[in-house]
């Protein structure tokens, strides 16, 4: 176990240090001198700004230089200064993550929650019309782009109520706050969930057709306890490890929704950035994104050998 | 002295609708199991004695199968005609079943503790720790050794005997009346198999259970049964006890699968020296011939046979479905 | 399923051995993948006979006529430029269509030439590009697309770079898996004992059996690589003006409006996801038709 994960977090820096590379060579490659552009897009005029800046940024240094910098100063916890806003990076991110946190959360409970009844229902009931359905609306539910559902639910919302359920201040009531949180929550989180669905519902065909579920009902259990307790359990061990692997496709959702909803969060946070050109927060940004999902696949795997006696013992 | 009947099936008919047409899995079989007795149900793979086990315990997968007629009387009530929720109640308390495969027969995300303690729970008024116990009670009298630290081990620590062993004691975790065993023992190394037999035959001994034995081995039904059902294309063609149909097959199917087990050819008179083995395949259940459906293999076989045999007694307690049974070949 | 399949595909083959009959029963097996490959065929064709099928330029700005309503001039209204939408959406396919096919083929060959050496080679080599795998793999496909197009540059071109990118570890995972499997086989080794190139044997037997789970794989990729060029073209990085892209058309602006102009929203974002959904629904039937193993 020990070795199992000496050798996890080892491939896992690894993955990180890769991923700070291709970052950092990536954005060398905009054309342009990065202090124009940042001049640029911070409307600074003086000369003698310019030659101070690009000498902060430690640009005058060589290539391999300034990556040594850049991940020196990560490792100390200096994610850089916003040219953009003129504030330190950190002042700018740590009071958005609750906020993209609450997001995030709420958009996985709410997928989750959604995803793997009806996937059992589904699998339970396979070729009925109550699964024809399910699996149409899961499949329409992965064709629609994140961000105009955002922007349908808004409109409809518009014309239900005159109001818009997005971030312009804060909210009055209790029920302003949740729905600020509930309905972009859902707006992600539909699309996670009709995966979510589809996966749960091949893993339980899959699963019902196993030997162990014959004994349950040779045993005695109900419809109920075979589908949940003795089905659902197998079942979901192959979903946890493709829910890691789908934070990845949530993050995207985020960046779509944070946008339409105008909530002040980080994903919206990074693609303002990439609109402001302002790279040194683009670097720090995605490697944060990058770090976090390296986390939740490793937290994934833990979670996977705590729940499957053959993977804890077997390591 | 003849025991009462524990298990009646009268007229069992069970159908498959599949997309190659109807298949006739199970087709108007009868067969009486006796209290305390051990009964074997014989026959290659594919002639319906699986399905028949299934019907018993209505285990059919529906779709796309289906018991279309016929009674199954256990101490004579008719499992067929209560509802779901009574039939729930007699699975795995009076009428308990073991399967063929231990090594995927069991939940792999479960103790071996909880699979047992959770039969207990579902049957009996017993908390949560009594149930346990009675669990570990159990798996002491399947002879593991360390039943209490057994019980809280998961299915992949433990041998396919094991784990063969830990069914048997889910199946009897609530004296049930009937067992049935399907094909119990094949999945089994050779060495495992007797061991797995004589631990179902001693606790059949100490519990009174009465067993259906589900077996292609007719090696297995001469060792532990004391009748024989024997099917072919899902009907009963041959019933007797195990000593007169060893000494007298009637049947010539039954004749061809006595002489193609190398020991018992030895021992039976009725076929030759040389191993033999019965020419052709088994029909498709789904494409069954009209007339008997051995006929195609059968060295016997003439016009008659394009009728099916009525099922007749030609020894004191010895029933056959052929129009020239009995008859040399 | 698959045996009830593969005997109905006989009988059909003994009635008629056509490729007609063939055809027909496919398309009453999976009706619902005939209806992807339909709703996929109508914007193809819609793509190619944009000038025949639109009476206005998508690109001509007319002030007078801006945000009309849905109606006679302008089927599906008017922008805020007075552009028609009609128009704009039938010439987006072309743009929703090139860059989603230029990134999945693009995507696909790169990961098809890794995945083969890496699987056939193995060794260094192949743990080397393993670990490049699982580096692209840790980025968010959305993400990794908005900073490498932010690299390269607003353009169609580079957009379908950024596209093709972040989709490369998928094929050449799937192909890796399948050369190792193979790799393995009978006749592969007989092949070896004939005495034929290692690359030989790659290109003649080990591709020809990875084209069923790569066409499965692509056609995931595609209706992913269609969603993503819509949404990096949706917060400005895509494929710029005045390209009539589908997302583009649901950028800020028509967030704006959207309160007094709906049809600036209802539409560019219906034709995504119709898109998408017949991709996916084709993708699906495909899945269950080559790939028997993930077969429900």
């Amino acid at each position: 176990m020990t070795a199992y994960l000496v050798r996890r977090v080892g491939l896992m820096l690894l993955t990180l240090l890769g991923i700070s590379i291709i970052i950092f060579v990536l954005l060398r490659l905009v054309p342009g001198n990065m202090v124009d552009i940042l001049f640029d897009s911070a409307g600074m005029v003086d000369p003698a700004e310019k030659t101070r800046i690009a000498a902060e940024l430690g640009l005058d240094k060589s290539i391999p230089e300034q990556y040594l910098v850049w991940i020196s100063g990560l490792l100390h916890g200096d994610l850089g200064f916003s040219y953009v806003s003129e504030k330190s990076a950190l002042r700018e991110i740590l009071p958005r993550i609750p906020v993209t946190a609450r997001l995030a959360l709420s958009a996985i409970a709410f997928a989750v929650l959604l995803g793997v009844p009806f996937g059992v229902i589904s699998a339970v009931r396979q070729n009925s019309a109550i699964d024809y359905g399910l699996r149409v609306i899961s499949l329409a539910g992965l064709s629609m782009p994140s961000f105009w559902l955002g922007l349908m639910v808004l409109m409809g919302f518009a014309a239900l109520t005159g109001t818009l359920p997005v971030y312009t201040e804060a909210p009055k009531t209790t029920l302003d706050a949740v729905l600020l949180v509930a309905v972009p929550a859902m707006t992600v989180g539909f699309r996670s969930s009709a995966l979510i669905m589809r996966l749960t519902r091949s893993a339980m065909l899959e699963v019902l057709r196993q030997d162990y579920v014959r004994t349950a009902r040779a045993k005695g259990a109900g419809a109920g306890r075979v589908n949940f307790h003795h089905a659902l359990r197998n079942a979901l061990l192959p979903v946890i490890t493709v829910i890691g692997l789908e934070t990845a496709f949530l993050i995207g959702g985020l960046i779509v929704t944070e946008t339409v909803f105008n909530i002040p969060g980080l994903a919206r946070f990074l693609v303002e950035s990439i609109r402001n050109r302002d790279y040194p927060i683009v670097q720090n940004l995605v490697m944060l994104t990058a770090f976090i999902v390296v986390m939740i696949n490793f937290l994934v795997d833990l979670l996977y050998a705590a729940l499957d006696p053959r993977v804890r013992l077997g390591a | 002295m003849i025991a009462d009947p524990i298990l009646e099936v009268e007229g069992l008919r069970t159908v498959f609708f599949t997309a190659a047409g109807l298949v006739r899995a199970v087709e108007d079989v009868s067969f009486t199991l006796r209290r305390g007795e051990v009964l074997a149900v014989v026959g290659e793979s594919g002639c319906g004695k699986s399905i028949t086990a299934l019907s018993l315990m209505r285990l059919v997968p529906t779709p796309p199968g289906r018991i279309v007629a016929g009674t199954v009387k256990l101490a004579g009530r008719d499992l067929l005609a209560i509802s779901e929720a009574e039939m729930r109640d007699v699975r795995g308390n009076a009428m308990s079943m073991i399967f063929q495969e231990p090594m995927t027969s069991l939940n792999p995300v479960l103790t071996i503790g909880d699979q047992i303690a959770e039969t207990v729970r579902l049957h009996r008024k017993v908390t949560r720790a009594q149930a346990w116990d009675r669990a570990v009670e159990m798996l002491r009298l399947v002879r593991i050794p360390e039943p209490a630290q057994r019980a809280r081990e998961y299915p992949h620590q433990l041998s396919g005997g094991m784990r063969q062993r830990a069914m048997i004691a889910i199946a009897l975790a609530c004296d049930p009346q009937v067992l049935i065993a399907d094909e119990p023992t094949t999945a089994l190394d050779v060495t495992i198999q007797a061991q797995i037999l004589d631990l179902i035959l001693q606790l059949q001994r100490e519990t009174g259970t009465s067993v259906l034995l589900i077996t292609h081995d007719l090696g297995v039904v001469a060792e532990t049964a004391q009748r024989v059902v024997v099917m072919y294309a899902g009907r009963k063609i041959e019933e007797a006890t195990v000593e007169d149909l060893f000494e007298f097959p009637l049947h010539p199917y039954t004749n061809g699968l006595l002489g193609s087990i190398p020991h018992l050819a030895a021992i039976s008179g009725a076929v030759a020296e040389r191993l033999q083995e019965i020419p052709g395949m088994v029909p498709a259940l789904s494409n069954l011939p009209a007339g008997c459906a051995f006929a195609a293999r059968c060295a016997r076989a003439d016009d008659k046979c394009n009728d099916v045999p009525p099922l007749v007694e030609l020894r004191p307690d010895h029933i056959v479905a052929c129009w020239h049974a009995g008859a040399t070949p | 399923m698959a045996e009830t399949y593969s005997r109905e595909l006989h009988r059909a083959g003994a009635d008629a051995t056509s490729r007609l009959a063939r055809f027909r029963l496919l398309l009453r097996r999976y009706p619902l993948g005939a209806a992807g490959a339909f709703i996929l065929v109508v914007f193809v064709l819609a793509a190619i006979f944009a000038d025949a099928i639109t009476l206005l330029d998508p690109l001509k700005t007319n002030a007078p006529e801006k945000l009309l309503r849905p109606g006679g001039g302008h089927w599906f209204g008017s922008d805020v430029m007075g552009r028609d939408i009609y128009s704009r959406i039938i010439y987006g396919a072309r743009i929703s269509l090139a860059v989603s096919l230029g990134a999945t083929a693009i995507g696909s060959l790169l990961g098809v030439a890794i995945g083969l050496a890496s699987g056939y080679l193995g060794g260094n080599f192949d743990l080397f590009v393993q670990r490049i795998m699982d580096i692209l793999q840790a980025l968010p496909l959305l993400v990794l697309a908005l900073v490498t197009s932010a690299a390269l540059g607003p353009s169609l071109q580079n957009t379908i770079i950024a596209i093709a990118i972040p989709m490369i570890p998928a094929s050449a995972r799937v192909i890796r898996a399948n050369t190792l499997s193979l790799r393995e086989a009978a006749y592969i080794e007989a092949a070896q004992i004939q005495g034929m190139s290692e690359w030989r044997i790659a290109l003649r037997h080990i591709l020809p059996n990875t084209v069923a789970p790569l066409i499965v794989l692509a056609t995931a990729q595609l209706g992913s690589a269609i969603l993503t060029e819509a949404s990096l073209s949706f917060l400005g990085l895509g494929v710029p003006e005045p390209a009539p892209s589908w997302g583009r058309m649901l950028s800020d602006s028509a967030a704006e409006y959207m309160r007094t102009a709906p049809w600036l929203v209802i539409f560019p974002g219906a034709a995504i996801s119709l898109m998408v959904f017949g991709t996916n629904l084709l993708g699906d039937a495909l899945r269950d038709i080559l790939d028997p193993r993930q077969r429900g």
